[in-house]
């Protein structure tokens, strides 16, 4: 039960771009149509649910006050939390690297649908806030981080898809001079934001 | 500061161009135009993705505005030293350890002098790693410019990034808490008179919507920057 409560948390409540305007950049950027807007989408959802559990392993064999005690007693009390940043950020980008080998080999159809999108995620804040955030939270075992960050990505993908739906459509829209493209985008995205507030309380 | 003739100094820390000016008109473009024209925030589209979450007060957002400063500063100015060195295929790489070590000094230094500040940006100053404006400058700049030109171009989009940060913090705090910078500025006689906090400039959704707001103004007043559709 545990599971599908997190699950749906991280997918509409606490909505990376609507909650936490994690992504930003490249939800703006690549969401002019709907095609690319899903294939950035997947490959967001693709990294974050590998990563993020990769990552908790990290932090809890590795990095956490007192992780290294499998070590030996010697080493039990060594704290290199202040690591994590540069941690995360290098299994992030050598983990997105593999990824992409591994893609091009076994699915090149992918690969050619993913393509350019593939690298540009090791940049993308949303995965490397995924990992913060399980860093933050304290998830009590590996399961509880794979289904945050596979939750994450969807709801990373549901907001961009919107978003990209409607720019879609607004483009045919008589919209002030000053606000077409950017200011717009940002006006939609609040109104989404609040629609996407009315989750908020929801138990499970 | 002119430079003395005479001394002979390694040709990695200067550029072609001899005895510019340090403040020369073009420089001071590097560290002018970000802050409107050229708005990291506004016209490049570049690191908004850490920029609205943190804009509830004045108080964090002018902290993470020095973060960002001092991480582009020092990046920009460690990878223009470093580009003649760093074989391109592996720039990306070597960009994100510069800038992580970076943000892992300024946040050790937060959480050494101002703890409580700190735990409010909680993730975001990890977040400077990935941010866009960071990469997005380096990329852009600071692998193909002297260590000077970097330097003010890092300080200058950093400083647009804030200018942004501060002005969103500044219309929500207001509005939302009746406060800046954690003092009341709106006086008591006009709450007695009915006036209320706007609760809905405390949530998310307004951060995006003020920053829609910004841009529909400075658009208006620069034509220039208007977008096709």
């Amino acid at each position: 039960m545990d599971f599908i409560n997190l699950f749906v948390k991280s997918i509409f409540i606490e909505n990376m771009i609507f909650a936490y305007f994690l992504g930003m950049c490249s939800y703006l950027a690549v969401s002019k149509t709907v095609k690319t807007a899903v294939g950035l989408g997947f490959a967001v959802i693709f990294v974050l649910s590998i990563t993020v559990p990769i990552n908790y392993l990290l932090d809890n064999y590795l990095l956490k006050p007192g992780a290294m005690a499998w070590l030996g007693a010697d080493y039990a009390e060594l704290d290199l939390s202040f690591l994590s940043f540069i941690m995360f950020i290098a299994v992030i980008a050598s983990m997105v690297q593999l990824v992409e080998m591994i893609v091009e080999k076994f699915a090149p159809a992918l690969y050619g649908a993913l393509g350019i999108f593939l690298p540009l995620i090791a940049v993308n804040c949303a995965i490397l806030g995924g990992s913060l955030f399980m860093q933050q939270k304290s998830f009590a075992s590996i399961g509880e981080s794979a289904v945050y960050g596979f939750g994450s990505g969807i709801g990373w993908l549901l907001a961009i898809l919107a978003i990209a739906a409607i720019r879609e459509k607004i483009a045919y829209s008589n919209i002030p001079a000053p606000l077409r493209g950017l200011g717009i985008t940002f006006i939609i995205t609040g109104l989404m934001a609040i629609g996407f507030m009315s989750f908020m309380g929801i138990k499970l | 500061m002119s430079q003395p003739k005479a001394t002979k100094k390694p040709a990695i820390f200067f550029v072609a161009k001899e005895r510019e000016p340090l403040f020369s008109k073009k420089n001071r473009g590097l560290l002018k135009d970000p802050l409107d024209d050229n708005n990291p925030i506004t016209v490049q589209v570049l690191g908004i993705c850490s920029a609205l979450a943190i804009t509830v007060q004045l108080k964090p957002a002018v902290v993470m505005t020095l973060s960002v400063i001092a991480v582009m500063a020092a990046s920009n100015v460690i990878v223009s030293l470093l580009r003649n060195a760093i074989p391109n295929r592996i720039r990306i790489i070597v960009q994100l350890v510069v800038v992580a070590s970076m943000v892992i000094l300024v946040d050790q230094v937060l959480r050494a002098y101002a703890y409580d500040v700190s735990k409010q940006l909680s993730i975001f100053i990890g977040l400077i790693i990935t941010n866009c404006i960071v990469m997005g400058r380096l990329e852009a700049f600071a692998l193909g410019n002297g260590v000077w030109k970097s330097f003010l171009d890092g300080v200058g989009n950093a400083a647009g990034y804030g200018f942004m940060l501060i002005l969103v913090a500044f219309f929500r705090e207001l509005l939302g808490s009746g406060k800046l910078y954690g003092y009341q500025v709106i006086p008591d006689a006009l709450y007695e008179m009915g006036y209320e906090n706007n609760g809905l400039m405390l949530l998310s959704p307004m951060a995006l919507i003020t920053l829609g707001l910004i841009i529909w103004v400075q658009r208006a007043r620069n034509r220039k920057l208007i977008e096709k559709n």
